[in-house]
């Protein structure tokens, strides 16, 4: 188990430093150059170059860049916001996202997990049938689909919740961009449930404890939801990462000043180092959300932890 | 006089046998065919699990009909995708008989913070025989050809990137199973390592630094999209290669590829079509979203992504704009899904109920 935790660990830090190589590159290769302004001549230009360490050789660039990133000195914006701290943009910004990402993932998970329980339970029922439909719609729509029909009937039209972000009214007006979030989790949380219970359900043990005399809640909480919700782990962090992408979008719809929104900025106005930073961000939480759940995984399910370390 | 045919009682010396000796017998119409329990082939049966389940069926006709109207939808309109008109700006979804019942006539409901009232745009602007069967958009753009050669491009997009990472993923799994050992450790470790990437960053860095388009979006879910398909193959030639059929193959002498591509691959194309139909959906999702956040197809040209983005600016004053694309892409994507659920299902009789 040690061995297998520190070879994820090590291969994920490998990844870390390729996407920086990438990065790095691709900030090489990036047409046009932060300072467009016309009216800078080439020796300010030069001096610009100079301040910002954009002309020396490659390798240090590179060398530097990584230091730099590691200990959270992402650089200064360019463009969206001139000569601010991208860490300081980030900081106001980044637990906006995450408030709004961890609603979206604790109710799609809640209610997923109650769809797949229902679907389970009475199988081929009508219940089922329209937990399966919910699900199957809510994988299908996009996201920003439901956040476009929200924010139109909910908030243009009945006025219940705020149609736009704001910092005043900061638990009604999260309500909309949360629920639109949590449609694709709910719905792989659903299917993903439903499948792994009616497998528990169907299993020995299941039968042993039934014919104990174990009945109702007990059983099904205490014995299949514990044994089926192990697997369910591990779409999780694919489906956080999905949540990652959606939040762009949503975050445009609402107007959220998150971090998603200000890549969309960042990618228009061509400020290359705010996106290069919220690229390694987004990698950065990525790659340690992956990195728990395998781990994670490993700890929790002995199966999977004996055939690992059998195979490395 | 005939050979006798050689049996083993003859080598032991024993009775001489002639065909003549032998007859068929029940060789007419009493022979009973079992047709309850005749072999159907595998293509067959998968067909006919397919359509036993109705989900499936809606999905796939919703499929084809979505990919008619896109190609033929376009052309059934005296208008082009990109010829504006200002003066026929804004104009509520119209249709010629349809109009009579009190539906698609033009009427719009103008809702604002003061209150909500009724508006007819081609009476005011007398415009008695124009129809704009989905409306027009703010440039005076008909929406029903916009929205269907919208579909069209994402329809390209979608089964074109979809092709390209099967083709990748494909090849890739199937290697990387097939030779084990070092070539596997080493494929898996650049898998891992790709797969670390988040798609949003991959496709977001490409398209700063590639000119936005049809091909570019391709290239980006090409990079991306492969993974999923070559685990999939991967695990299948893991299960297979240790089966008889391909000892026998490599017995009679076939080579490493041949096993590969023209033996293992044959017996795994369910689940290879399967992992092609869910990844459709994802393609067309991955380029709305593009289009939307603005990195998508450049102008006039568009797509159903960039229909939404057009129809967002303005769907509080005129909801009708961002309803076509957003309902031909529902139903799109909840069709592809609905196909690929049921070709699942289909295709691997094996599959416990999901």
């Amino acid at each position: 188990m040690k061995k297998y935790a520190l070879r994820r660990i090590i291969l994920s830090l490998f990844t870390l430093l390729v996407i920086l190589l990438v990065l790095f590159i691709l900030m090489q290769l990036m047409p046009g150059s932060p300072f467009n302004d016309e009216k800078l001549n080439a020796e300010q230009k030069a001096n610009l170059y100079a301040k910002y360490g954009l002309d020396q050789p490659v390798f240090v660039q590179f060398i530097r860049y990584v230091g730099n990133m590691l200990t959270g000195d992402f650089g200064v914006s360019y463009s969206i916001s001139k000569n601010t701290p991208i860490s300081q943009l980030i900081r106001t910004r980044l637990p906006i996202s995450i408030s709004i990402g961890g609603m979206a993932v604790v109710l799609g998970t809640v209610v997923g997990l109650v769809l797949g329980i229902i679907g389970a339970i009475w199988h081929d029922k009508a219940a089922d049938t329209i937990a399966t439909v919910i699900s199957v719609i809510g994988v299908s729509v996009p996201s920003y689909v439901f956040a476009l029909a929200l924010s139109y009937y909910f908030g243009f039209r009945l006025r219940w919740f705020p149609m736009l972000f704001t910092a005043k009214q900061l638990f009604s007006s999260s309500v909309l961009p949360s629920v639109s979030l949590s449609m694709f989790t709910m719905a792989s949380i659903a299917r993903f449930t439903r499948s792994e219970m009616l497998e528990v359900l169907g299993s020995d043990y299941m039968l042993l404890a039934e014919s104990k005399g174990l009945s109702g809640s007990a059983l099904i909480f205490h014995h299949a939801l514990r044994n089926a919700l192990i697997p369910i782990i591990t779409v999780l962090a694919p489906l956080i990462v999905d949540l990652m992408t959606g939040s762009l979008v949503v975050e445009k719809i609402f107007a959220i000043p998150g971090i998603g929104s200000l890549l969309v900025t960042a990618i228009q106005s061509n400020d290359y180092n705010v996106v290069i930073s919220l690229s390694f961000i987004y990698s950065a939480m990525y790659i340690g959300i992956m990195l728990i759940v395998d781990i994670l995984y490993g700890v929790i399910d002995p199966r999977i932890r004996l055939a690992k370390g059998e195979n490395t | 006089m005939k050979e006798p045919v050689q049996t083993e009682s003859q080598k032991t010396g024993g009775m001489v046998f002639y065909p003549d000796d032998f007859k068929l017998k029940n060789s007419g119409n009493e022979i009973h065919i079992d047709s309850n329990f005749a072999a159907q082939s595998f293509w067959k049966e998968a067909r006919i699990r397919f359509c036993r389940k109705k989900s499936a069926v809606f999905g796939l006709v919703m499929v084809i009909l979505i990919t008619v109207f896109a190609i033929f939808g376009p052309g059934m309109t005296s208008y082009t995708y990109s010829g504006q008109n200002l003066l026929r700006k804004n104009l509520a979804p119209r249709i010629p008989v349809l109009e009579k019942t009190g539906l698609f006539d033009g009427d719009e409901t103008i809702t604002t913070t003061t209150g909500s009232k009724k508006i007819n745009y081609y009476k005011l602007k007398k415009l008695g025989n124009v129809y704009y069967w989905f409306g027009s958009d703010t440039f005076g753009r008909d929406i029903w050809t916009r929205t269907w050669s919208g579909a069209q491009v994402s329809l390209i997009i979608a089964v074109a990137a979809a092709l390209i990472d099967m083709v990748i993923g494909v090849s890739y799994g199937l290697i990387s199973g097939y030779f084990g050992g070092k070539v596997d450790s080493i494929m898996q470790r650049f898998l891992e390592v790709a797969n670390g990437i988040p798609r949003l960053v991959v496709v977001t860095l490409l398209l700063l630094v590639l000119n936005p388009g049809i091909l570019t979006i391709i290239f980006a879910l090409m990079l991306t999209e492969w993974i999923g398909m070559s685990r999939i193959t991967r695990a299948e030639m893991l299960k297979l290669k240790e089966q008889e059929f391909v000892l026998a193959s490599r017995t009679l002498g076939a080579g490493s590829f041949f096993i590969i591509f023209r033996e293992v691959l044959p017996n795994i194309i369910g689940p290879v079509i399967t992992q092609v139909m869910f990844s459709i959906p994802t393609a067309i999702f991955t380029e709305a979203f593009l289009s939307f956040v603005g990195l998508g197809i450049p102008v006039p040209q568009c797509s159903l992504g960039s229909l939404i983005s057009e129809g967002f600016n303005s769907f509080t004053t005129h909801p009708y704009q961002i309803v076509p694309p957003v309902v031909v892409m529902a139903l799109l994507m909840l069709s592809f899904n609905l196909v690929a659920d049921g070709l699942r299902e289909a295709l691997d009789p094996k599959l416990k109920e999901m």
